[in-house]
């Protein structure tokens, strides 16, 4: 056991806590949610084995599902953009300076993170209320709570890395 | 055989995906269909006890105004004393006397009102004689049913919930209908099917009709608060409810007493 897996393991339970403890508990005009907890997906070291980074979002996920009563809804929104991270980035960062092993969200260009964390989060909550709603007759409802919560997560994610993170 | 090999070594990652993503689809699913009692649920030993924990810190912000509630109940309930005379009431034997519901309290550790399906957890269990589809109300009316059960934890399906289907009626008229909540907000909420002979008015108090084994008929709901009539037929009835379903406290479980009996004489109906 390294330094790295206990920190990775205390990140994990720590933004499940977060999540239900606070998060979950901040009910924005009495409407608004937000999922701070996929930060962890955004933290997480690129060079890492891909296995158990998937195998690591699915269960962030059902952990907020066990919590929140919401079935898998948040394990799949978070396991699918667990998958579709590095894409995103590579299209986002066209490969030049995509740098695997030294990768940081504050190394790149605050344009390119925002891009980054705005796409992810987007399809997250796109998924999770898709999930939560479960009909094609209320895409209104699920495309406006999904712009409302992301503007909110995104806002606080952003917060979270100013505050928590060291500039490269 | 090698190509097969090639094939999954290849693509692992993405098989996966699929892998994990088939189990997060199936429990969507299954949390979506009301008969079936949900394998991930917080009424478990670990998140229920992290909740017990939390609410015996948050209990403390809103204790004076569910005294206020406590007391305010405590008055209605002595005033209807009041009227009866109390001679009647001492005769009543609880253990012959035949009764239809029995009242018990629980308190709600989890509460709700911002998704689309909303589940409370109240912290009484199958050990405090709680099973699935039980009454949830308060003092100021309806809640929820309940629906997964553990040891000393169960969740409950709030009426702001697509799947909660509670029969309901105007309290001036026999005419039944079925609560359903369309997401919009936690004040309001609709109630359907209503027969086109009942005769509605902007104000009207809506409560529990009784015709079903969950609710005793008579408990409240709300108040009209707006409808639409087209070719004579209702829709959209909406409902203003009595309850602040965001902050709920203390309430109280309904055991059906005759429950078996009504879902035997069923049976033995549909045979």
């Amino acid at each position: 056991m390294n330094n790295n897996v206990i920190k990775h393991i205390v990140w994990f339970v720590l933004f499940i806590l977060l999540q239900v403890l606070i998060f979950n508990n901040i009910k924005l005009f009495d409407y608004i949610n937000p999922y701070v907890y996929i930060a962890f997906v955004f933290y997480y070291p690129l060079k890492k084995e891909k296995g158990t980074f998937l195998f690591l979002s699915f269960l962030l996920g059902l952990c907020i599902d066990f919590f929140s009563d919401t079935g898998g809804i948040n394990a799949a929104a978070t396991l699918l953009i667990a998958y579709i991270r590095i894409p995103v980035l590579s299209t986002i960062l066209r490969k030049s300076d995509f740098d695997f092993l030294l990768f940081n969200i504050r190394s790149i260009s605050f344009a390119k993170s925002f891009l980054y964390i705005l796409t992810l989060t987007f399809i997250h909550h796109l998924t999770l209320f898709s999930l939560d709603y479960f009909s094609l007759n209320e895409f209104g409802s699920i495309i406006y709570k999904t712009i409302i919560t992301a503007a909110f997560t995104i806002s606080l994610i952003f917060i979270g890395i100013i505050l928590f993170t060291k500039k490269r | 055989m090698r190509q097969i090999i090639r094939f999954i070594e290849k693509y692992r990652y993405f098989l996966l995906f699929l892998f994990l993503e088939f189990f997060a689809l199936f429990f969507t699913i299954q949390s979506h269909s009301y008969h079936r009692s949900k394998f991930v649920n917080s009424a478990n030993r670990l998140t229920g006890g992290i909740y017990d924990k939390l609410n015996s810190i948050n209990e403390f912000w809103n204790l004076k105004s569910e005294n206020q509630h406590l007391l305010e109940e405590n008055t209605r309930l002595k005033n209807i004393l009041s009227i009866e005379s109390i001679n009647s009431i001492n005769e009543i034997d609880s253990t012959t006397h035949y009764r239809d519901f029995y009242y018990s309290s629980a308190k709600i550790i989890k509460n709700d009102y911002t998704k689309r399906n909303n589940y409370l957890l109240i912290n009484k269990g199958s050990k405090n004689g709680v099973t699935s589809e039980m009454a949830v109300v308060n003092s100021k009316g309806i809640v929820g049913v309940t629906k997964s059960v553990s040891n000393y934890k169960a969740t409950v399906i709030s009426i702001l919930n697509e799947y909660s289907h509670v029969n309901a009626k105007p309290k001036n008229s026999n005419h039944f209908g079925t609560l359903s909540w369309d997401g919009k907000g936690y004040k309001t909420i609709q109630l359907e099917d209503l027969p086109r002979q009942a005769q509605l008015n902007i104000g009207d108090t809506i409560i529990t009709g009784g015709k079903s084994i969950i609710f005793p008929e008579g408990i409240l709901i709300g108040t009209i608060k707006g409808f639409e009539k087209t070719d004579n037929v209702y829709n959209s009835i909406n409902i203003t409810l009595f309850n602040d379903m965001s902050s709920l406290s203390n309430v109280n479980i309904i055991t059906n007493l005759q429950r078996k009996e009504i879902q035997q004489l069923e049976k033995s109906n549909n045979e």
